[in-house]
């Protein structure tokens, strides 16, 4: 249900125009990923905000836990061990949705409005209107949203946009211990980014620098990285994010040709109608066929 | 911690040693990442095992379990050999110049003055040369050779960084970069700061590797520094107030001690605490013991204690021994004690060897456990197969167990790392029949008076005679424990100097301890909380968080003990004239007419520079020891000893003295120890940031982060033995075996050390048969039965086990 529907700049399937009276700044949220110690407060503090709780699962040989994004857990940590130039580094990586400028989900959606993204950025899924046919995890480029096998809906971080809408930070950024994730409009996300990329290329990360990919036209959720020149380091985060060309070209350019060819096939149809006229059945035709039932 | 969490944020180089303040402490961590982000700090990280603070380090430097104090006295060794001390701190502000008497010695890893059949020191020798004047004897120059200075230059010449290398397996290199960065610090204008916990404190030479951190600081002179100091990271959100109020068994409230049984004569006892000057003009401020005693007499008897009876001394219990938790676990196990008592407390979980603490509460008469959780201690009596293998038919142990409320279910205050006692409230009522602490003990309380008064018994006067004067008798008010712990007058005190005039009336509640008496016309439950609950009211509940110098020295935000001081030994922050070392970082400084600044000064506050009195005014001789005299039971410098259970069974520097020869092992213990040919792997327990001890298990959102037990070991010990992540392993010692998931991992190296391979096996606790995570082992099931010769804080960190695959 749309708690801002004055602020909804766009809606999967949708063709009507959408409000135009308010515009809200950009917002966007940094995780400062040279700052980040895997704590998990995030996690907890989204389960609690959110009211979801995963069941109580397994140690499977990692720190990982719960292992992947799941309908209840729309934020995990992402440990990797590698080695850099710097010898060994222990990568960690709060993984969620990132509110794509350019949302692959909602290009992806069939569904009108179960996918919106609202003027301040935050691409947020409304599950009523969703009809779980997971277009949208195809769609995403981060493999982000999941789908739920005891509701057919398809969950993922809202950035709090029920905590935004009344002038709170995300929950995760409430409780982030260290300062890893903060939030503010975007401009000055950016140049907090700025004034730590500074601190880490003193302290010899020559690559460090702001992961905001243009692929989807930059992010609300934004990431400084210590080694920007290999973002897969970080638990495979994609090195240029962008919409797959299947959904881009079927809802973008192929949109247009689409619906170009419905109309055709209309007009079609009405010349058709109006030179031959309408089909009528006769008795014949309506009568069950014999085998009906029966095995083939 | 000598300063405070905020002001790690002043460091300029902050090492995490001996402890993981990022996955312990991730709240406090944020000063650490504060002063990388904007005072350029460099952030070292100095563990076995590289750890979630490691992740966020500048430097990485690992070493093997146990042998931080081979490492901290290569320190030593670079910074005197480097020419890298603060001259003229070492100078004025240490014992460095003060000379050691002639019977003390050090050789083949033994003090002068052991008793091997005892396993203890005469510590007599351990002193310095006293002059006809009743002074120590110094030597300004430092060039005598048997000055403190030269003895410390002399013991840890041994600990060259090849030695530190073999002995640590830190690669040498490593070693000599973090000794590099370190050394930056011995300018009077940059600070280093430790950050330690239970990394440090469970050893059976924990105590030890504390001094030598301490040490480093004072050549550096970064004690007393804003951004310096050495810092306890306490590990339960009040357990520094639990240790304020008399922890150990032989403490009293405010570090008072309590009377050993040879100590029948109340005027000795004092004395001997009130300790004299052992310099001229030094105020060696234990000398008002004597006000601070009588004073808490009188907070417990009232009108009972009286000069005459010198204020009940003899109602106070004489200890023939320290009953720590070990001892008092021995004596379970040899049936001679049949009762016990167990408040907010898991001793199942949290003392070594299982198997023992089995066989010692199974011959209890009665045990009671006061907590708001089923612990496993409350349900030892339960079988829960492999996890808990007992036959209850065979366990008579009359088990009672009394709920209790958490923290936020109740009003109290809560003292942090930082000595800050801060006011909170009640946030929720608690469930079901739990009922305060403080009501239960009030409770048992009333109802043995009440037995003592109709029945009598050996010794009632202790009990009958106390002072119970709360509202609500069976209900004492957090509110009203704190006016008692802050003191009050119990006449009108006059002004020493002019007796017409009165500074306090009868009744009123103290402005500090500084008011106290000796006489009986003050009370008071904690000396060094006193000023927490004044006449203007609750300081602890104040949240004025205004910072005038930036230095994060809030005065206005709760109450910090002692004095609402926020650094110790802050006069040391100044040079000898009284002006800051760095002016940028002016904690306090001498304005000509008294000592003032941003924070409370640790000092007399009229006492100018001229007149000489040294900063560290706790102790008589008014300066910081390099030198510890007595006051350590393994000796006055400390000395690399192994672990109890070491992997390389020998110690490289002294192979006749393996371990701490001062540890007191207990015989049947000492047949438990296991040797490095059956249980080859170094092994050191720990806590992951999911968890809260054996709480949160009990809790839905940390058991989903953290659900089952799991052991780290590192790469090539896996393939050493076949075992891949998520296999089930069995690690077993020699007494006993749990089981649990394997994380394998890149953070645990092996470590090449005196010429052969050590791998460490990480033993994360957390698990039991309680709780709503999954079923695990109690990790202690596998831990050795011997504590620091101090404190008999148990070596949790360093033992031996071996594994394979489950």
């Amino acid at each position: 249900m749309a708690l801002q529907s004055l602020d909804i700049i766009r809606r999967s399937a949708t063709t009507t125009p959408p409000p135009g009276v308010r515009q809200t700044e950009k917002l966007a949220k940094l995780i400062d990923i040279s700052k980040c110690i895997g704590c998990k407060a995030c996690q907890v503090a989204c389960m609690e905000w959110n009211d979801t709780r995963d069941a109580i699962g397994h140690n499977h040989g990692v720190l990982d836990d719960p292992m992947d994004l799941t309908e209840n857990s729309w934020t995990v940590m992402r440990y990797s061990e590698v080695e850099t130039d710097r010898g060994l580094e222990w990568l960690i990586r709060k993984d969620g949705c990132m509110h794509c400028a350019d949302p692959g989900c909602l290009k992806a959606c069939p569904a009108p409005g179960a996918i919106v993204q609202y003027s301040n950025g935050i691409v947020d899924f409304h599950e009523e209107n969703c009809i779980g046919c997971g277009y949208c995890i195809t769609g995403c480029p981060f493999n982000i949203p999941r789908l739920s096998k005891k509701d057919s809906k398809v969950y993922k971080c809202t950035l709090c946009a029920d905590r935004v809408a009344v002038g709170l930070e995300p929950a995760c950024v409430k409780t982030c211990p260290t300062g890893a994730i903060v939030f503010g409009t975007k401009e000055k996300m950016i140049q907090h980014a700025e004034e730590r990329l500074v601190d880490l290329k003193e302290r010899g990360y020559a690559h460090a620098g702001l992961y905001n990919p243009k692929g989807v036209g930059g992010t609300h959720v934004m990431y400084v990285l210590p080694h920007a020149d290999a973002p897969s380091l970080y638990h495979g985060l994609p090195d240029e994010p962008k919409i797959d060309f299947w959904v881009a070209f079927w809802k973008g350019a192929a949109k247009p040709i689409g619906n170009w060819l419905l109309g055709l096939v209309a007009f079609a149809a009405f010349l058709h109608y109006i030179t031959v006229g309408p089909n009528e059945a006769d008795e014949a035709n309506d009568k069950e066929p014999e085998h009906a039932g029966g095995k083939p | 911690m000598t300063n405070h969490w905020v002001d790690i944020k002043n460091a300029n180089v902050i090492i995490v040693m001996g402890g993981n303040a990022a996955e312990a402490h991730p709240c406090g961590f944020k000063w650490v990442t504060e002063a990388k982000a904007h005072n350029q700090a460099k952030f070292i990280v100095i563990d076995p095992r590289f750890t979630r603070s490691a992740s966020v380090a500048d430097l990485y430097a690992p070493l093997r379990t146990g042998t931080d104090i081979a490492f901290l006295g290569g320190v030593i060794n670079y910074l005197l050999s480097h020419d890298k001390i603060q001259h003229e701190y070492v100078k004025a502000y240490t014992n460095a110049s003060f000379i050691v008497a002639d019977g003390y010695k050090f050789g083949e890893g033994l003090f002068s003055g052991y008793d091997e059949a005892t396993r203890t020191y005469d510590r007599s020798s351990w002193a310095y040369e006293i002059g006809p004047d009743g002074y120590a004897k110094i030597d300004e120059t430092m060039q005598n050779r048997r000055c403190v200075l030269q003895l410390l230059k002399s013991h840890y010449s041994r600990y060259t960084p090849e030695t530190v290398s073999g002995i640590c397996g830190t690669p040498k290199e490593t070693f000599l970069k973090v000794c590099e960065l370190i050394a930056t610090t011995s300018v009077p204008n940059r600070t280093l700061t430790f950050m330690y916990a239970l990394g440090w404190t469970q050893h059976s030479v924990g105590s030890q590797m504390i001094r030598t951190a301490a040490m480093v600081q004072l050549l550096l002179g970064n004690v007393g520094m804003a951004g310096g100091g050495v810092n306890a990271l306490r590990g339960h959100s009040n357990i520094q107030g639990l240790t304020d109020l008399g922890l150990l068994s032989d403490l009293l409230p405010g570090y008072l001690t309590l009377p050993r049984e040879n100590e029948t004569d109340y005027q000795a006892y004092i004395a001997k605490r009130a300790l004299k000057p052992l310099r001229p003009g030094q105020m060696s401020y234990w000398q008002n013991y004597g006000k601070f005693h009588v004073s808490l007499m009188k907070a417990w008897y009232g009108a009972n204690a009286t000069t005459g009876n010198n204020w009940c001394y003899d109602w106070l219990p004489k200890l023939d021994k320290v009953y720590d938790v070990l001892q008092v676990f021995e004596l379970m196990a040899q049936g001679k004690l049949n009762g016990y008592v167990c408040q907010g407390f898991n001793p199942l979980g949290s003392i070594p060897n299982k198997a023992k603490l089995i066989k010692a509460m199974s011959q209890l008469k009665y045990l009671v456990v006061i907590d708001p959780l089923a612990t496993e201690t409350s349900c030892f009596w339960e079988n829960h197969g492999d996890y808990n293998d007992v036959d209850p038919a065979k366990i008579a142990t009359e088990v009672i167990r009394l709920p209790s409320t958490c923290f936020a279910e109740e009003n109290g205050s809560l003292t942090n790392s930082g000595r800050w006692l801060q006011w909170h409230y009640k946030g929720a009522p608690p469930p079901g029949d739990a009922k305060p602490d403080a009501d239960i003990i009030a409770g048992i309380f009333l109802k043995l008076r009440e037995l003592y008064r109709k029945e009598g018994g050996a010794f009632p006067d202790p009990i009958l005679n106390l002072t119970w004067d709360y509202a609500i008798p069976h209900a004492p008010a957090p509110e009203e424990l704190a006016r008692e712990y802050n003191g009050k007058a119990l006449a009108d005190l006059t002004d020493p100097k002019d007796p017409t005039k009165v500074l306090m009336k009868r009744g009123q509640l103290l402005d500090g301890f500084a008011q106290l008496r000796d006489d009986g016309s003050t009370s008071c439950g904690c000396w060094l909380y006193s000023g927490a609950w004044t006449e203007k009211g609750n300081m602890m509940a104040r949240r004025d968080n205004y910072d005038p110098s930036g230095l994060g020295s809030t005065l206005n935000w709760a109450f910090a003990w002692p004095a609402n001081r926020r650094v110790l030994y802050n006069r040391a922050s100044c040079d000898l004239q009284g002006r800051p070392w760095d002016p940028n970082r002016k904690l306090v400084y001498w304005d000509g007419i008294k000592w003032t600044g941003a924070d409370v000064p640790d000092f007399k506050p009229d006492s100018a520079p001229a007149e000489g009195m040294s900063p560290f005014i706790m102790q008589p001789e008014g300066v910081g020891r390099l030198f510890a005299l007595d006051k350590m039971a393994e000796g006055p410098f400390p000395e690399h000893y192994e672990p109890f259970e070491t992997p390389i069974a020998t110690n490289p520097l002294h192979p006749r003295v393996i371990s701490n020869p001062a540890a007191r092992v207990f015989r049947d213990d000492l047949a438990a120890f296991g040797t490095s040919k059956e249980y080859p792997y170094a092994a050191t327990t720990y806590r992951v940031t999911e968890h809260f001890h054996f709480w949160t298990k009990h809790t839905l959102l940390s058991s989903i982060l953290q659900p089952e037990q799991f052991v780290e070991i590192g790469e090539e010990l896996a393939k050493e033995k076949g075992i891949r992540a998520g296999d089930l392993v069995k690690v077993w010692s020699k007494r006993g075996f749990i089981k649990a998931k394997a994380v394998v991992t890149k953070r645990i190296k092996p470590l090449k050390v005196n010429g052969t391979t050590v791998y460490h096996v990480g033993i994360p606790i957390h698990w039991g048969f309680k709780g709503i995570a999954r079923d695990g082992y109690l990790a202690n099931t596998l831990t050795p039965f011997v504590g620091d010769a101090n404190t008999q804080t148990p070596e949790f960190k360093s033992f031996l086990v071996n594994i394979e695959k489950a």
